[in-house]
């Protein structure tokens, strides 16, 4: 079922941070880079696209239905959204946190496909090993895999993940983006990840959206939208879009006050 | 890195720690029923084990006073003992949860010092909310108060939002607001009653009654299954507000259900025992060393763990002067506390794993 936005607009209190937002529909097992500068919505449209804000005007359909109007429980079940900076102090194992992830749409028993669902999700993204450590002893790029397990576990049709790269070293930010992609293609659901590297935007995404003050400002392929004017007027830097010896796009970018 | 893991190892593997977990609650529950045995079989006069156990099933066994000594005195306050218990360390495990803070327990939010004004007030005025006579003033002067608290902090947060800091901050501030009230209601009281107040202030399960401990009982007979109901919501709580909000749990409504509940707890434990510290905070703590904070488990071994140390602290309470009982809020404090430290300095590494 493919994603649609139109109309949306939602803010906090009397400042509103999305302004008429309206997204062609999104393709089943599409990966959607969300790009644009800080504090330029990225986040904002998230949180209303997972219920966490409520919009003030617009519609977010999910093929026919209107996540909207559903309730926050089956909401969570279609729709998962990654927040950034994970971290915790709780004293759980990373198979607990996962289970509890899933128990939160599903009824209160533990039930034996509850645990295969777990036990298949840590597997899927090479985790399994990690099942048994506390959450308090996982580096960054564990912790953020687990981030991931729980959004990936209740086999939602979108997943949304806020940045799931920043606090990643270079082998890290690439398995977990290729993990999520993998898994995404293969169950055929929509990932949207809002991302400040553009070269791995680049990389792994099927189209890419460009937003900035809370607005669209330009939505396709990521060898189109990268090599936009638009993309060095948004950062405030000077790009060129250049291919790489092996055939990956790369985006050059200086300091606009260095010429 | 390990071996690749088989997922039915995973499944087996969870399912292993699920039964040591019932283990584990299975053998808190038998420690408690030892302790609580042996609380009746000590205090003054003393009978053998032997005697106070047969009168427990025949109270005529051995003459109307071992009857009286064992039916009246001892049972009610062995088993206040542990109702108590049981009801500081729920309300501590579920007030860390919603307010994120493992230094959290019932009273963080001011309660204990609004029950004490509570009872200096009906002590020194003889002034009650409630048109009541008699002993039960002080108690239920003390209830009111501490359930008032709760509303002060469900109104602040209408005005404030469902912040964490926020309900810690009006806690703060009621808390000492409450302590003023209470200096000036001591100031204003004759010696005699200064005297009430603070031994008030003690906590001791000498005022226990079967009334009260009925109603205790019932009160655990719903709080525990409530919590039990909203384990997986509150466990999600604990991995931070915007995870559980995105995995759907409404955390507004959540945190304010709970907030009642605590308030209700500890407003029941501290208006029949007066205030006794520590539990709240210790019951929470030892279940979560040993469980982890999967509520399904924590909640529970909380509640056995807090009633297991208030018991064992009833027993020490008696025994270390013969023919003396101590208030049990000292004893907790006095004797809780260095054992609390031990435990926090051993297990340092997995209680901050």
């Amino acid at each position: 079922m493919s994603l649609t936005i139109e109309g949306l607009r939602a803010g906090y209190g009397r400042v509103q941070a999305l302004h008429d937002i309206n997204i062609a529909p999104i393709m089943p097992g599409q990966f959607v880079g969300l790009i644009g500068p800080n504090a330029s919505g990225k986040s904002t449209l998230f949180k209303t696209l997972s219920g966490m804000l409520r919009p003030s005007s617009g519609t977010i359909c999910l093929g026919e239905t209107d996540l909207c109007a559903l309730c926050r429980r089956d909401r969570a079940r279609c729709i998962a959204y990654m927040p950034q900076a994970f971290g915790c102090n709780a004293i759980l194992t990373v198979y607990e946190s996962v289970l509890l992830a899933l128990k939160q749409t599903t009824g209160w028993r533990v039930g034996g496909d509850n645990l295969d669902r777990v036990s298949q999700t840590l597997e899927a993204l090479k985790i399994s090993h990690l099942a048994d450590r506390g959450l308090g002893n996982l580096s960054g790029g564990q912790a953020q895999m687990v981030a991931v397990a729980q959004t990936l576990v209740r086999d939602p049709s979108i997943v949304l993940l806020d940045e799931p790269t920043s606090a990643l070293d270079l082998h890290h930010q690439l398995s977990i983006l290729s993990s999520v992609r993998h898994e995404m293609q293969r169950r055929g659901s929509i990932v949207m990840a809002a991302l400040h590297d553009l070269n791995l935007a680049a990389e792994f995404c099927d189209r890419l959206i460009l937003i900035r003050e809370g607005r669209i400002v330009a939505d396709g392929t990521p060898e189109d939208i990268l090599s936009l004017a638009e993309i060095g007027e948004t950062y405030r830097v000077d790009t060129a879009l250049e291919h790489t010896r092996r055939g990956s796009l790369y985006v050059d970018a200086t300091l606009e006050t260095l010429n | 890195m390990a071996m690749m893991t088989q997922p039915a190892d995973l499944r087996a593997g969870y399912a292993a720690q699920t039964a040591r977990r019932y283990v584990v609650l299975m053998a808190a529950a038998a420690l408690l029923f030892l302790s609580f045995v042996v609380d009746v079989a000590t205090g003054p006069g003393n009978y053998p084990l032997r005697t106070v156990i047969e009168t427990l099933f025949d109270p005529m066994a051995h003459g109307v006073q071992i009857k009286v000594i064992v039916w009246d005195y001892r049972l009610p306050i062995a088993v206040t003992a542990v109702i108590v218990g049981a009801l500081l360390a729920v309300a501590g495990a579920q007030m860390q949860t919603i307010l994120n803070n493992p230094l959290a327990e019932p009273f963080t939010l001011g309660v204990s010092s609004a029950a004490s004004f509570g009872a200096a007030l009906a002590i020194v005025l003889g002034w009650s909310i409630l048109p009541v006579v008699g002993s039960l003033v002080v108690t239920i002067n003390a209830f009111l108060f501490a359930l008032l608290t709760c509303g002060f902090i469900l109104l602040a947060t209408r005005l404030k939002g469902v912040g964490s800091e926020t309900m810690i901050l009006f806690g703060i501030a009621i808390f000492f607001t409450f302590s003023a009230l209470l200096a000036l209601m001591q100031y204003m009281a004759s010696e005699d009653q200064i005297a009430r107040i603070v031994f008030w202030m003690m906590g001791s399960l000498g005022r226990a009654s079967w009334e009260k401990i009925a109603l205790g009982a019932l009160l655990l007979a719903v709080v525990i299954p409530f919590g039990l109901m909203r384990s997986w919501q509150m466990t999600a709580l604990r991995m931070g507000e915007a995870t559980a909000m995105s995995m759907g749990v409404d955390v507004a409504r959540l945190r304010l259900e709970m907030l009642v509940v605590v308030s209700i707890l500890a407003a029941t434990a501290v208006a029949f025992v007066g205030t006794v510290g520590f539990i709240g905070l210790v019951g929470p703590h030892i279940a979560r060393m040993i469980v982890g904070e999967d509520q399904r488990f924590f909640l529970p071994l909380s509640a056995l763990v807090g009633a297991l140390v208030l018991s064992l602290t009833s027993i020490i309470s008696k025994s270390l002067t013969p023919g003396v009982i101590y208030p049990i809020g000292i004893i907790t404090a006095l004797i809780g506390v260095p054992v609390f430290v031990s435990i926090i300095l051993t297990t340092r590494r997995r209680s901050l794993s």
